[in-house]
């Protein structure tokens, strides 16, 4: 080992890559050693994908060089990539649905003629047993989970005999379980001597996986550290390029009155399986009421219910209004001050009885935004309606589109920029800032800050808490239990779709918390 | 049960145009091309098949031989189709322009370039294209001996046909076990679903794509001309194809992208489209018969988004341009 540690497996000069006026990466240098695991790391949009795509040869450089053991190379193609040994798995997994794990593994090699299920299904569990996978070559991707289909993408990467792997935000999409085998995997395969670049937003596994940090920001390589001799303070600086406070704020409201009142919800999906068993809770105006489980515990299904937009079999979802002195008070239609039971309503009537309930959804493209359409006219979709006439008045959507762009520091070439064309950081900054502009009393957002970068998701924190200042009644489905411990007041246990706790945000602990999503300990008495 | 076993090998000789058409378009739309020129990629097989077999047997006159006929019309009316599809697949796969839009022009432009050349053949000469007699054999009747087709029942329903329907199903059958079994067909499909991964696997997207519509258009102009020289009587005839293209899209649906169906798809289309002929119903207008292989789809359409079985959708990416630095 010690002879092939003198020369690097993959070394980066100078990089550049333009697209347009926009510099993407600006003269980035790299150097990943075999048995290493380098963590690349920067906030949305500094480059990071861009570079790693060029690597892998689907992106060409405009400048500066590559060597891959020692030798200069050039990576026209994904093909050429590969024959260097080098594999990536992509954020956005790039599997075929249709196919078996078996059929995407061996996309694309060589070999001529009929298709050995057989021999490709042999060596697909070898190398499952040697770096502790777990796969059946033989399942459809579609009945796939989410972590089984990045295990398919590395064993596809694995299987074509790559040396140096990377990694595009491998754990963004994993439960804090699935983050720690895959990070056993990624050890067994340091181990064996290959070369491992992950990038991440994600400090404290930037801490637990790797050997160095690279960081980029905004385009510019920044420099790279051993991590053992740094901190996440440290690199959170070297990052945003000045001091950030990583403490999350947990301010009291004034005024804390009952805004929605959930009793006894049952959903059923399409197959007839409930989703939501028996649901109750209550939110309160000024507080954040975070809900957490285990991924698909019917976090989905509840804001769907409350927003209108999924039907519901029994129960019933009351609205009370805000307190009349409080900052958001006056900006509705009166309601009803014994409550409005919203279930049974579109969100349009919704809407019309004077309730102003905010969604930010998970799929933010798919339920959110239109991704081809700028950010005026997704301002627009949201308050087409007050104006009257055929026609549209363009004109307050683009102010609102432009404050929005100030307040939020939203990273876009112009307001007119298809939104899909924005990093992950800044969609989120246009969907949450659209909503919260219509001066909701209840916002509802579900993973605001997945994929985000540590300045992003600290600006939606901080919108958050001006929200729930402001007296709203802000209900957070999250998946990062350190940062749903630091933010929320309450906490709700979702599993398998019944409540099994609700918790207080400034005394509960994150084990308390983990076993109710499993239910150990049994929820009951509690709540 | 004559009449059944008659009305059975009347739709298998109908239906072998429409199979050609079908599993052509089956293989472009496999890559992910939505190739909406089928009906002008079949009259330009159709037209240019004819004139293959018509000016070869005019330059031999008497000594012309059956079977040269036959290839030299299917392999003219391959590179018609190929022509045309070229044309597509180079405004859609390396210009990236819409394949809704190249594809209808292709249907208005093949047409056009088809009547021209049926039309241009027929006034020169004299009013009316057509092979002789000797050679019409070729095309229109049974390969097998006598002896065989003789058999009562299984000689009509097996052995009765034209060279071009047994043509077809090998055409099927090939195309079946090439998208299914073999690893190009494998990487085809995977470009056809998702070129984008198919490329970062070092797939050649381009290339499989550009292949799969040439091919797959010089399959579907084939059954333009075997359209003209069967069904048609080896005569030129410039409304004889119309609607033939259209029908080979709409059963494309209609057997959900499979060659295997679409073997006994097009002999039901093919029942469908001459029940009129065959089965008369008072008040019950020929017009209403012609569109019931269209009812047929829509039907399908409707029950296989129903059952939302994953294995039964159209190719994911299909009607997609791709471009690899697109994000």
């Amino acid at each position: 080992m010690s002879g092939l540690e003198q020369v690097s497996a993959i070394r980066l000069q100078g990089i550049t890559k333009r697209f347009g006026p926009v510099v993407a990466n600006d003269g980035i240098n790299l150097e990943v050693e075999r048995g290493q695991i380098l963590s690349l790391l920067g906030e949305n949009g500094s480059g990071k994908t861009t570079l790693m795509n060029m690597i892998s040869g689907i992106y060409f450089p405009d400048d500066g060089e590559i060597f891959v053991g020692g030798r200069k190379v050039t990576i026209r193609s994904p093909k050429d990539a590969f024959d260097l040994g080098i594999g990536m798995i992509h954020q956005h997994f790039k599997l075929v649905d249709v196919f078996t794990a078996a059929e995407n593994i061996v996309l694309g090699l060589d070999g001529k003629g009929k298709f050995d299920k057989k021999a490709v299904a042999a060596k697909v569990r070898e190398i499952s047993e040697r770096y502790g996978f777990d796969i059946d070559p033989d399942k459809k991707i579609y009945d796939m989970s989410v972590s089984e289909k990045q295990t398919v993408e590395i064993v596809k990467v694995l299987y074509r005999g790559a040396d140096i792997l990377i990694l595009d935000e491998p754990t963004a999409v994993l439960t804090p379980q699935e983050t720690d085998k895959l990070f056993a995997v990624l050890r067994n395969m340091k181990a064996d001597g290959k070369a491992i670049v992950i990038i991440t937003h994600k400090l404290h596994e930037v801490m637990a996986i790797s050997d160095k940090v690279a960081v980029l920001r905004k385009g510019k390589y920044i420099g790279t550290v051993n991590t053992a001799e740094t901190n996440p303070q440290a690199l959170t600086e070297m990052m945003v390029g000045r001091a950030v406070s990583l403490n999350i704020d947990r301010p009291e409201a004034k005024y804390r009155d009952l805004r929605l009142e959930v009793k006894g919800l049952t959903c059923r999906s399409l197959e007839g399986v409930k989703t939501l068993d028996d649901v109750g809770f209550q939110a309160f105006g000024g507080e954040i009421l975070g809900i957490a489980g285990i991924a698909g515990s019917g976090q989905k299904e509840l804001l769907e219910a409350i927003a209108g937009l999924q039907k519901a079999e029994t129960g019933s979802v009351l609205y009370y209004p805000p307190h009349p002195n409080s900052e958001i008070a006056g900006y509705h239609v009166p309601v009803d001050r014994n409550g409005e039971e919203l279930l049974g309503k579109t969100p349009s009537q919704i809407q019309k009885i004077g309730v102003n309930l905010s969604f930010v959804p998970e799929d933010r493209l798919g339920m959110g935004l239109v991704g081809s359409m700028g950010m005026v006219d997704n301002m627009m979709l949201k308050t087409y309606k007050e104006h009257k006439g055929p026609m549209v008045d363009r004109k307050p959507p683009k102010a609102l589109a432009q404050r929005l762009i100030q307040e939020l520091e939203i990273v876009t070439p112009g307001v007119s920029t298809p939104v899909r064309r924005l990093s992950g950081g800044n969609v989120q900054k246009v969907l949450v800032g659209r909503e919260i502009d219509s001066n909701p009393t209840v916002l509802m957002t579900a993973y605001p800050v997945r994929g985000l970068d540590i300045n992003s998701s600290y600006t939606i924190y901080r919108l958050l808490n001006e929200q729930k200042m402001k007296g709203v009644a802000v209900v957070l489905v999250g998946e990062d239990l350190d940062v749903l411990l630091e933010l929320c007041d309450r906490i709700l246990v979702l599993c398998g779709g019944k409540v099994s706790g609700i918790v207080d945000g400034r005394t509960a602990t994150k084990e308390e918390v983990g076993l109710y999503m499993t239910r150990v300990g049994g929820g009951k008495e509690e709540a | 049960m004559s009449w059944l076993i008659a009305l059975i090998t009347a739709a298998v000789v109908t239906g072998a145009p429409l199979l050609f058409g079908t599993v052509g378009e089956i293989l472009s739309e496999k890559s992910g091309n939505l190739n909406l020129g089928v009906e002008g990629m079949m009259f330009m097989g159709g037209a240019v098949g004819l004139g293959a077999a018509f000016y070869y047997e005019k330059a031999v006159g008497a000594a012309a031989s059956g079977p040269l006929a036959v290839l030299l019309a299917i392999l003219a009316a391959f590179v018609a189709g190929a022509l045309g599809a070229l044309i597509y697949a180079f405004l859609t796969i390396t210009l990236r322009a819409n394949q809704n839009v190249t594809g209808l022009a292709l249907a208005i432009f093949g047409t056009g370039v088809g009547q021209y050349i049926g039309e241009l053949m027929r006034v020169k000469e004299g009013g009316f294209v057509a092979v002789s007699n000797e050679l019409k054999t070729y095309f229109q009747n049974s390969p097998f001996p006598k002896a065989l087709q003789d058999i009562p029942v299984v000689g009509g329903l097996v052995f009765s046909y034209n060279v071009f329907v047994y043509l077809g199903i090998i055409v099927a059958v090939l195309m079946g076990l090439y998208l299914n079994r073999t690893r190009s067909g494998l990487y085809l499909r995977a470009v056809g679903e998702s070129p984008a991964t198919a490329d970062a696997a070092g797939i050649n997207v381009g290339r499989y794509k550009y292949l799969s519509t040439i091919i797959g258009g010089g399959i579907s102009a084939v059954g333009g001309m075997v359209y003209i020289m069967t069904t048609a009587g080896c005569v030129w005839n410039h409304e004889g194809l119309s609607g033939e293209g259209w029908l080979a899209v709409a059963l494309v649906i209609f057997c959900l992208w499979s060659p295997y169906r679409a073997l006994w798809g097009s002999v039901l289309f093919g029942g469908l489209m001459i029940l009129y002929l065959r089965l008369v119903l008072p008040f019950f207008p020929t017009q209403l018969y012609k569109i019931l292989p269209y009812v047929v789809t829509v039907i399908v359409l409707i029950l296989t988004s129903m059952r939302n079985n994953r294995e039964k959708q159209p190719p994911a990416s299909l009607g997609l341009a791709y471009f690899r630095e697109e994000r």
